[in-house]
């Protein structure tokens, strides 16, 4: 193969790849932000919480991160139901979602952060793993495992969220919360409850994506700070509240950063895909996959 | 009767404001990065200079007074260090201000200092007083009069030593004020050695992959690659050239995380064949007798508050740096910030670090950055690197216990 056609497909495998874990990363604001209406900004630190304990179960056990996100994941589906009902009896209840809302969650962002700093200390820490060193070549394409793992992972956690999103009675119910609160409630169906649970859902899926964070990337506590503004922008650029939005969002971005990494320079990346994203909002003012 | 009693009152109450006075502490302010990217760094350096204050304290404090720290958190942010050492100054009323680490957080509190006219002793920035040209800035580091040429000349020296010689290099590095520092200094040595720069490129410092930075460094076929870059990017530029598989003579320079434990772990055998800047090396360990004075408390005490558990790197340095400032207010016997400038630009140091002087711009007076390059670590364990046999180091002459072995990749065989 010629380099030049072999450095193309390997920034488009790259950047597939690395939409793959934007993906993971971005679809629980896609169910709190898109669909709830939740501004969850502190997303971002429950994502670097899951990559501690994933970090702490590989580091004294030997516990593959990932497994251990999933075998783990109904605590952070518990933490996200806990998070919902202060929220809602603090301030969605009393109309005070908005302004007060926000600084909650930028409350709970700081204090997970400073609770992570308490307990783990504010070194660099990374999971090790029998693939994170390990990248497979095939005909001059590169296939690094510390990435194309997270990317199956993520790739089976999107699929899995929009079946039982479309194919479930409480999935359609979280679909409906997002269209019409009052018709669901005439339902009779507890809108604050499919709210809640789907909202613990958004969280579970951060404590995959915390995992997924570090197999690829070494970790500090106030890691996630920097990937708030991608996170919301994969979620505007898909469509709010679309799940496959979320994901071609991700890919498109992701292809975008490495094609510009590769062949016009890496500090053009961010010009690149925010201009990407004006450009769909200007076109498809809902996104890509937006009603 | 009247007049002696009033005048004995007088004097009882003028001793005892300035027995208040002498026993009041003596306030140093600083930001320190205790969350954020540099934390790691911060901590440590915190912890080094925390035991200079309990050393100088257990001796009875500097003029007769205790020393007592006033200290906030920058979160690594630059944009909230102004806000930081005004109030500091303002609401704190410190006597003396040093920096927090590195070259972030340095360069916006120095035009603050120059507005107050206050001594600014500085922690590891890579020539932020470059376009300031403060005259009470000084800086602790060993990189030279030039620091950002001081700083890269070992690898460029090293490079221009194999046969044959390179002729091409790239550079690159993160978008951030060290990173810049280093690329400048990497570009003034490819000009002087008539190297053709054949990549010259930044990237954003929350990049995740930079594999596709990696393959278009490798498109280029660079001879060396030069690299500055901050722990996170360090880490991912390793990982990218081994899974890239990158080709070339040379690859590092400017890596800053090499140097303490964590990384060092993290990564294991892919730092085989690496070149970097280091400060301390166990391979020449005779040559910094002056360190063993502080790295026993400092690693006992590391190891409790999860930083650095090595230590060889900065907290020497920011011990040195508390040292430096209370041998000016010794000598000078206050805290006028004039004559400390004029006191700590006339003298040389003794220090925890050896013999420190200033250069007339407030850098180190003579360059002691080692570049080594790593080679035989076989394994991810903090055990392979407590003692020698791990690290070869290249430059300067004096320290010198090898010569490059390139290119790269025969290394990771």
């Amino acid at each position: 193969m010629e380099a030049s056609t072999e450095l193309f497909i390997n920034a488009i495998v790259a950047g597939l790849l690395l939409g793959g874990f934007y993906a993971a990363v971005s679809v629980g604001i896609s169910i709190s932000f898109g669909m709830l209406d939740v501004v969850n900004i502190a997303h971002p630190a429950f994502i670097i919480l899951g990559s501690y304990i994933a970090y702490t179960a590989n580091a004294r056990f030997g516990f593959d991160p990932i497994v251990t996100s999933v075998v783990l994941s109904p605590l952070f589906f518990a933490l996200g139901l806990l998070l919902y009902r202060i929220y809602y009896l603090c301030f969605e209840k009393r109309g005070q979602e908005s302004l007060r809302g926000l600084a909650f969650f930028f409350g709970v962002l700081f204090i997970t952060e400073v609770t992570l700093v308490l307990v783990f200390g504010v070194d660099y820490v990374q999971a090790r793993t029998p693939y994170t060193d390990v990248t497979e070549r095939f005909a001059g394409i590169d296939f690094p495992l510390r990435l194309v793992v997270p990317f199956f992972v993520s790739l089976a956690m999107v699929i899995g969220l929009q079946f039982f999103l479309t194919h479930t009675f409480f999935g359609r119910a979280v679909l409906a919360v997002a269209q019409d609160q009052l018709a669901l409630r005439l339902m009779g169906v507890d809108p604050v409850r499919v709210k809640g649970l789907a909202f613990a859902l958004s969280i579970a899926t951060a404590g995959v994506a915390g995992a997924l964070l570090i197999v690829i990337l070494p970790v500090q506590p106030s890691i996630g700070r920097e990937y708030i503004g991608l996170v919301f922008a994969v979620c505007v650029l898909g469509g709010m509240g679309s799940i496959w939005g979320t994901l071609v969002g991700a890919l498109v971005l992701g292809t975008a950063e490495s094609f510009t990494a590769t062949f016009f320079g890496p500090s053009w990346a961010p010009a690149v895909s925010f201009g990407l994203l004006l450009a769909t909002l200007a076109f498809r003012p809902s996104g890509l996959f937006g009603r | 009767m009247k007049f002696r009693n009033m005048l004995a009152a007088a004097l009882g109450a003028l001793a005892f404001s300035t027995s208040a006075v002498a026993q009041q502490p003596l306030k140093i302010g600083f930001g320190m990065s205790l969350t954020g990217a540099l934390a790691g760094n911060g901590k440590a350096a915190l912890i080094a200079m925390e035991q200079w204050r309990d050393d100088v304290n257990a001796k009875g404090g500097l003029l007769g007074r205790k020393i007592e720290f006033v200290y906030y958190d920058d979160q690594t942010s630059p944009a909230s260090v102004p806000a930081l050492y005004t109030k500091l100054m303002d609401v704190d009323k410190v006597d003396l201000v040093v920096s927090g680490y590195g070259t972030a957080v340095i360069a916006p509190a120095i035009p603050i200092m120059m507005q107050r006219n206050m001594c600014f002793m500085t922690l590891f920035g890579l020539n932020p007083n470059g376009k300031f040209n403060y005259d009470k800035y000084f800086q602790i580091m060993p990189a030279g009069p030039d620091p950002s040429v001081g700083w890269s000349k070992g690898y460029f020296d090293a490079a221009m030593k194999m046969n044959p010689k390179p002729k091409t290099v790239a550079i690159v590095g993160a978008d951030a004020e060290y990173p810049h520092g280093a690329m400048a200094g990497a570009r003034a040595h490819a000009k002087e050695h008539g190297l053709k720069v054949v990549y010259d490129k930044t990237y954003p410092p929350n990049t995740v992959d930079y594999a596709p930075i990696v393959r278009a460094i490798q498109a280029t076929n660079p001879d060396l690659v030069y690299v500055g870059s901050y722990p996170p990017d360090t880490a991912g530029m390793i990982r990218a050239a081994n899974e890239v598989g990158l080709k070339t003579r040379m690859f590092g320079g400017g890596m800053v995380g090499l140097q303490y434990a964590s990384l060092r772990t993290q990564l294991g055998p892919l730092l085989n064949g690496v070149v970097n800047y280091e400060m301390y090396a166990p391979e020449v360990s005779k040559k910094f007798p002056f360190l063993e004075k502080i790295i026993g408390k400092y690693q006992e005490r590391a190891v409790k508050e999860g930083v650095d558990p090595l230590g060889y790197y900065l907290p020497p340095y920011a011990y040195a740096m508390m040292e430096v400032l209370g041998q000016a207010v010794t000598a000078t016997k206050g805290t006028d910030q004039a004559k400390l400038a004029e006191y700590i630009h006339k003298t040389t140091f003794d220090t925890v670090v050896g013999k420190v002087a200033f250069a007339k711009n407030g850098e180190w007076a003579s360059s002691r950055v080692l570049m080594v390059q790593f080679g035989g670590i076989k394994g991810n364990s903090l055990d392979e690197w407590k003692g020698p046999g791990r690290i070869t180091v290249l430059e300067p002459a004096e320290y010198k216990t090898g010569t490059v072995r390139a290119p790269f990749q025969d290394n990771r065989k």
